[in-house]
């Protein structure tokens, strides 16, 4: 079914909703702001293309601050292409051009004055599968502080890096042996740390692009226990295959088809009443 | 197909199976041992020949050290130790043995088993010990290369040979009353290259590769990596990188002697460096080594996983970090290899070498790399060139020598890349 068979005023709907979604979203979290939500990021009319072939059309995204918004779709849809403009790392992949905006905080993040390594600093990434660096667990999470002048003397560097395991839940394993090599630890603990990693920067957005995938389900349960904690502090984008997960753990969820937003919205209506029957049919597992 | 049929023709099928897996490992097998073979035949043979070289017949002998012509005014004078005629002590001692040789002839003849080198030595001795004036000590003497040879029994007596019947017969006499020895060669180790052979040694060879070698890895290897990491990491894919890698993989196939000519053409006729100098010698061998270094390191940064890149990029590390701090570390382990393997390669190069001119005979230790030397493999073809017998067996020992260094050097490769190799 193509977008083209909806008509205009419809299509206007469904733009109109969302907005008003996000209202509600944030009234169910219950955030006291008198103002709106901030949007931390937002994409408009981003298009994708590696060399000739295009692989995201158009799509206008809002991850709202402070919470958790999925990324759902079936395989090669774009959900990851999609997560990975966010922090321009797909600069380093050769023949990707990336045309539209999209903005933090309403600052564009392909603007000329900005330095992309600042802005992988506010953006931190968790990837799929597990990688640690080949160095000890205390210089795995000491190396962003390092790189980018958050400690002053090794005490600072010391609280960073004990603050950064205690909230990803790992501190206490590993606590006796910060000095063992952090490819030593079990795939979960691995996941954890690279969070950890990603944490001790204090970035202000983190992706995590299908951080679970190649868990098992008890540490996968662990993980999604962390995210619910850190989205108290950090604005989290959530790829995942798991359309469970995604509607234990997300607030907002947007869904991807082709290349294309089909529909985003709060995470409850995606899941009781999606709007779009290619949502429906995801859902209810008749594709994917 | 009946059952039984079907049972045989997939029994057939299976003994000719395990047939085909035995003759295939036995290939690989019969492989190895032609290369073993084939490196025990040239060790065996080295050392076969070359093993007495390690050995040199030495002359005991009773000196006196006159104290009138050491001292003046009965103190020790350093010019007269240093002038004193310590070749007719020699002799004289060595006349002593066969008090009815009196004709000149004869005289001359006996002399002749001595090495010139005995004489260097007294005087070095005497020079440092000033006790030994006036006393009489016994003195190893070097003997010549003739009465080594003879010794060995590679050289016969005979008229209008090297070895008269006569010098035999002194020679046969000294050995009976126990004045000859065979001792440890250590002239071979500590002198420069000299035309008597007895005391022709390595050490200025093996300085002139160590200095050589030097030059060649301090310039290689900083260029070398360097141009690897930015060809596999920074460099944009396109026409030009692709002409850039076909022309390095070309170079590292070109025969050795270009790049000899190369040294020939431009450094010494245009740059006028000093000729036979190691500076120059090293200069070539890194232009040689170079391709070497940079497809090793190429292939070393190329088999780090991209996983480890992306983790450090999505951490906000610039691409010089990314590269200094991650990738680096991981590919360490084979771009030594590689370096250490183009070293070992340089270390044995002669033709290069040659047409810069180290293959001049240089009798001094060089000290410094504008000194003029030659390296070992040179050496060796010197050697090998000299006409007298006693360089035969010192060819195979200087052989025998290169190949050791030559092993070390891998073994140190080996040992070093299993300690900083890494699992990840």
């Amino acid at each position: 079914m193509n977008i083209e068979t909806f008509s205009p005023n419809e299509k206007l709907k469904a733009d109109d909703f969302s907005i008003e979604t996000s209202t509600i979203n944030e009234q169910k979290i219950g955030m006291d702001q008198a103002e709106e939500t901030a949007n931390k990021m937002s994409t408009r009319n981003l298009d994708v293309y590696y060399g000739d072939k295009q692989a995201l059309f158009d799509i206008n995204v809002d991850i709202p601050e402070r919470s958790v918004t999925a990324l759902i779709g079936p395989s090669g849809c774009g959900k990851s292409t999609f997560i990975r403009c966010l922090n321009r790392m797909n600069d380093t992949i050769d023949g990707c051009r990336v045309e539209g905006d999209i903005h933090i905080d309403k600052s564009d993040i392909y603007d000329r004055g900005l330095d992309v390594v600042e802005l992988r600093a506010r953006i931190g990434m968790v990837f799929q599968k597990p990688n640690p660096f080949p160095k000890s667990i205390y210089d795995n999470v000491a190396y962003g502080p390092r790189i980018h002048g958050l400690a002053q003397n090794r005490e600072e560097l010391d609280e960073i890096v004990h603050n950064s395991l205690k909230r990803a839940g790992l501190l206490k394993e590993v606590e006796d042996r910060l000095d063992a090599p952090g490819t030593g630890l079990s795939g979960g603990q691995q996941q954890r740390l690279c969070i950890a990693r990603a944490i001790a920067v204090s970035p202000e957005v983190i992706l995590m692009d299908e951080p679970c995938s190649a868990l098992d389900p008890i540490a996968t349960a662990h993980i999604e226990e962390l995210i619910d904690e850190l989205r108290e502090n950090f604005t989290i984008v959530i790829v995942t295959h798991n359309m469970q997960q995604a509607a234990r753990v997300s607030q907002k969820t947007a869904f991807f088809h082709l290349g294309v937003v089909v529909e985003c919205n709060a995470t409850s209506e995606i899941f009781t009443s999606p709007r779009d029957e290619r949502t429906q049919g995801y859902i209810t597992g008749r594709y994917g | 197909m009946t059952e039984d049929s079907k049972h045989s023709a997939s029994k057939f099928r299976q003994r000719k199976r395990y047939a085909a897996e035995r003759r295939f490992r036995l290939y690989g097998v019969i492989g190895i041992s032609v290369a073993i073979g084939a490196l025990c035949l040239l060790i065996g043979s080295m050392a076969s020949k070359g093993w007495s070289a390690f050995l040199q017949t030495y002359i005991v002998l009773d000196v006196e050290l006159p104290r009138d012509d050491l001292t003046s005014n009965g103190k020790i004078n350093i010019t007269a130790l240093r002038e004193a005629n310590y070749v007719s002590y020699l002799r004289k001692s060595l006349r002593n043995q066969f008090p009815n040789v009196q004709s000149r002839r004869d005289r001359r003849s006996m002399n002749k088993l001595l090495s010139s080198g005995a004489a260097l030595d007294l005087q070095k001795l005497v020079i440092t010990e000033n006790s030994l004036v006036g006393k009489k000590i016994r003195f190893v003497a070097v003997a010549s290369d003739d009465l080594d040879q003879f010794m060995k029994g590679n050289i016969t007596a005979g008229t209008g040979g090297r070895i008269s019947s006569k010098q035999a017969n002194w020679i046969e006499a000294l050995d009976r009353s126990g004045k000859l020895e065979k001792r440890f060669n250590k002239n071979l180790f500590s002198n420069g290259d000299s035309r008597e052979p007895e005391l022709a040694g390595l050490w200025g060879a093996t300085m002139g590769s160590l200095l050589t070698m030097f030059v060649t890895v301090l310039l290689s290897f900083p260029l070398g990596v360097a141009a690897a990491i930015y060809l596999e990491e920074f460099a944009a894919k396109n026409r030009w990188t692709d002409l850039i890698e076909v022309n390095i993989n070309n170079l590292a196939a070109v025969p050795s002697i270009v790049f000899g000519l190369l040294g020939l053409a431009v450094f010494l006729s245009f740059f006028g460096l000093p000729r036979s100098a190691p500076l120059v010698g090293g200069i070539v061998l890194a232009l040689m080594t170079l391709p070497t270094i940079i497809i090793a390191g190429r292939a070393a940064l190329g088999a780090v996983p991209p996983s480890i890149r992306e983790a450090a990029i999505g951490m906000g590390a610039s691409p010089m970090q990314v590269v200094l701090h991650h990738v680096l570390p991981l590919a360490f382990p084979g771009i030594l290899t590689g370096t250490i393997i183009g070293a070992a390669r340089a270390l044995g190069e002669t033709a290069p070498l040659l047409m810069i001119g180290m293959v001049a005979f240089i009798v001094d230790i060089p000290g410094n790399i504008t000194d003029p030397a030659t390296v070992l493999p040179v050496q060796i073809y010197l050697w090998a060139d000299s006409p007298e017998r006693a360089f035969v067996e010192r060819t195979a020992a200087a052989t025998l020598i290169l190949l050791t260094f030559l092993i070390l050097m891998n073994l140190i490769a080996v040992i070093m890349r299993k300690k900083f190799e890494r699992r990840w």
